[in-house]
């Protein structure tokens, strides 16, 4: 018998556990090109003109499109970039340049906090602080809860790039003669641009998705719903509607706004991730 | 008054001009702007998170009122007759959470060991690429697909070999549809895994290199290494990324809405439909009649995110250890 270390044993343990590992890697790898193959099988082939033009057709009808969804979630989209990314950004200007103390531990805490919060919650909180009030679903409260799921991504995205910017560039800045605030503004975040619009990205790539939240605010719509105070049509619930439907017709379509809705976001991520390639990712949770 | 003309030295001229700026002067140089405004937007994070609580508290209080602790325990939920008990819910989303966990903690811990201790740099870095890009489809797609992939193939090739074989366990027991505990379970798995591989991955990057070669040098094959060198130097970590995943499997609605077949009622078998908190309030919230209704299902939405909360904050304890272990070394 030899009597080398390590025993014969413990090498099939070795190269046994080991190859289990790259196994796993492999599934989970798998998986994803699976999703993205089988969308883009069945999304493409069900795509056509229609889709992006038309407005969608009563159950039983060939045809339609989802263009109203396609320009709700846009609209949706916008009325959250606008809630979400200055609050957040701003707060994260504050936590990176002058937070400290109890006060910005507990503006991260919540942060977190708000991030984990289930999107179908915050659904809820936005039909009890503006659908009921109001008496009546809307673009207004769809794009709110879209938007107040924004700020805890934007705002931890934003204070993490600004830490990443060296001190010496603040200190500098203040050598000068600038004050802090131009310092800040003329200066750290210039440097760190780049880095915000980043987390910025993901951050749209990611509420775009989002469903739950949209269900008892935006609700949905058949047609156009011009302003702010309709109800709207948006791509992820209309996934959901036609996804649960009984009709073959519909089920295409879905596959076909889930393609479209998936290329989105990959690209979104794909070109936010080169854009800091090399860099720390932002914080995605 | 009496001067005495004497100049002051140079250096208090310049902090009396200090002291002495016009509120002009000192919009202009904009530090107490930029302050107020930064500040108040921190602030509303926190006025909305108060916000939030407070909606919730305050529109289930009819329900709490009628039901008291009973809603808990209690499995009734009949909209006709106005009684709700949550148990069947809560059952449905602590098992499809729970099982999720037994699926993907093994495959994700097990890629992210493959990721950080093995794979060369550069094709770690594509494939967490990749592993991250899963992490950013949307539930609605997963259910998608969960609905019209993941169900024939659990019909077909999965359950009918299970059930030959483990067929005797009362969890595998009874007729297969599709939809079911198990087959959300199998959805909510896939769609946690990127989380906790790209965490553990992170965690196990930031173990020092001398434990590694501590433990190489006294003979240590590879996996022994790994298994008994790193891993339990990450270990909490790891477990920190379990529970943020837990957090994300309890509040998941889409894609369990539409593979749980949405039964509220408590069943002891895997393969049967249930149903889970936030695939309720997704499917009854729009249709509810009656205020007592309305105040049950937000009463759901009040247990689910004081649920995800405690279990958020104890994944953040955890990695705050982690963090601060990685500093002090």
């Amino acid at each position: 018998m030899s009597r080398s270390y390590p025993p014969t044993y413990k090498k099939v343990i070795n190269i046994s556990m080991l190859t289990l590992t790259g196994l796993a890697a492999l599934l989970v790898v798998s998986v994803l090109l699976f999703i993205l193959g089988y969308l883009v099988w069945n999304g493409a082939r069900s795509l056509n003109l229609n889709f992006f033009t038309k407005l969608p057709v009563p159950a039983g009808q060939e045809g339609g499109g989802m263009a109203n969804a396609i320009v709700g979630s846009g609209k949706l989209l916008l009325l959250a970039s606008a809630i979400g990314i200055p609050i957040g950004v701003l707060g994260g200007i504050y936590l990176a340049e002058f937070g400290k103390g109890p006060f910005s531990f507990a503006v991260r805490y919540t942060t977190d906090l708000l991030n984990g919060v289930p999107s179908i919650v915050i659904g809820i909180f936005v039909y009890s602080l503006i659908v009921l009030p109001q008496h009546h679903f809307s673009t207004f409260a769809g794009g709110v809860a879209l938007g107040i799921m924004m700020i805890p991504i934007a705002l931890r995205s934003t204070d993490e790039f600004l830490r990443a910017v060296p001190n010496t560039l603040r200190e500098g800045g203040l050598a000068l003669g600038a004050s802090k605030a131009q310092t800040v503004l003329t200066i750290i975040i210039p440097a760190a641009m780049q880095g915000i619009v980043t987390g910025i990205m993901l951050n749209l790539a990611r509420v775009a998705g989002e469903t739950a939240p949209l269900l008892f605010t935006a609700l949905g719509n058949q047609f156009w719903s011009p302003g702010w105070n309709g109800p709207s049509a948006s791509l992820p619930v209309v996934i959901f509607n036609y996804a649960i439907s009984p009709y073959e017709d519909w089920h295409r379509q879905a596959w076909a706004a889930g393609f479209v809705l998936l290329m989105g976001i990959f690209l979104t991520n794909i070109v936010a991730r080169l854009l800091v390639s090399g860099r720390r990712s932002p914080a995605r949770s | 008054m009496a001067s005495t003309a004497t100049t002051p030295p140079p250096s208090l001229v310049v902090k009396d001009a200090r002291e002495k700026l016009s509120l002009f002067e000192r919009l202009k140089k904009g530090d107490e702007a930029t302050f107020l405004v930064t500040f108040a937007s921190a602030l509303s994070i926190i006025v909305v998170t108060c916000l939030l609580v407070q909606h919730l508290w305050i529109d289930s209080v009819l329900s709490r009122h009628a039901f008291g602790w009973k809603f808990l325990h209690t499995s009734t939920w009949d909209p006709v007759a106005d009684q709700y008990g949550a148990l069947p819910f809560i059952y449905g989303t602590v098992v499809t959470s729970f099982l999720a966990l037994l699926l993907a903690v093994p495959v994700g811990i097990g890629a992210a060991i493959f990721l950080a201790e093995l794979a060369p740099r550069r094709l770690s870095n594509v494939l967490t690429f990749m592993i991250e890009l899963l992490a950013a489809v949307p539930s609605v797609i997963y259910g998608l697909l969960g609905i019209f992939v993941l169900l024939p193939i659990l019909r077909d090739y999965v359950v009918p070999p299970l059930q030959k074989t483990l067929g005797f366990l009362p969890i595998f027991k009874g007729a297969f549809y599709g939809v079911s505990y198990f087959s959300a379970a199998c959805v909510l798995a896939i769609m946690i895994v990127p989380f906790i591989v790209s965490i553990s991955r992170e965690v196990l990057l930031a173990v020092p290199q001398a434990q590694r070669e501590a433990m190489m040098a006294l003979g240590a094959t590879k996996w022994d290494v790994t298994w008994k060198s790193v891993v339990p130097y990450a270990q909490r970590g790891m477990i920190g990324s379990v529970f943020l995943a837990l957090a994300r499997a309890l509040g998941e609605t889409m894609a369990v809405t539409m593979v749980i077949g949405n039964v509220p009622a408590i069943h002891a078998s895997l393969l049967s439909p249930g149903y889970t908190i936030a695939a309720v309030i997704a499917n009854e919230f729009t249709e509810a009649t009656g205020d007592l209704y309305i105040s049950a299902l937000i009463e759901l939405a009040l247990v689910l995110f004081a649920v995800t909360m405690i279990i958020n904050a104890i994944a953040r304890l955890l990695l705050l250890g982690m963090k601060s272990q990685e500093t002090t070394h």
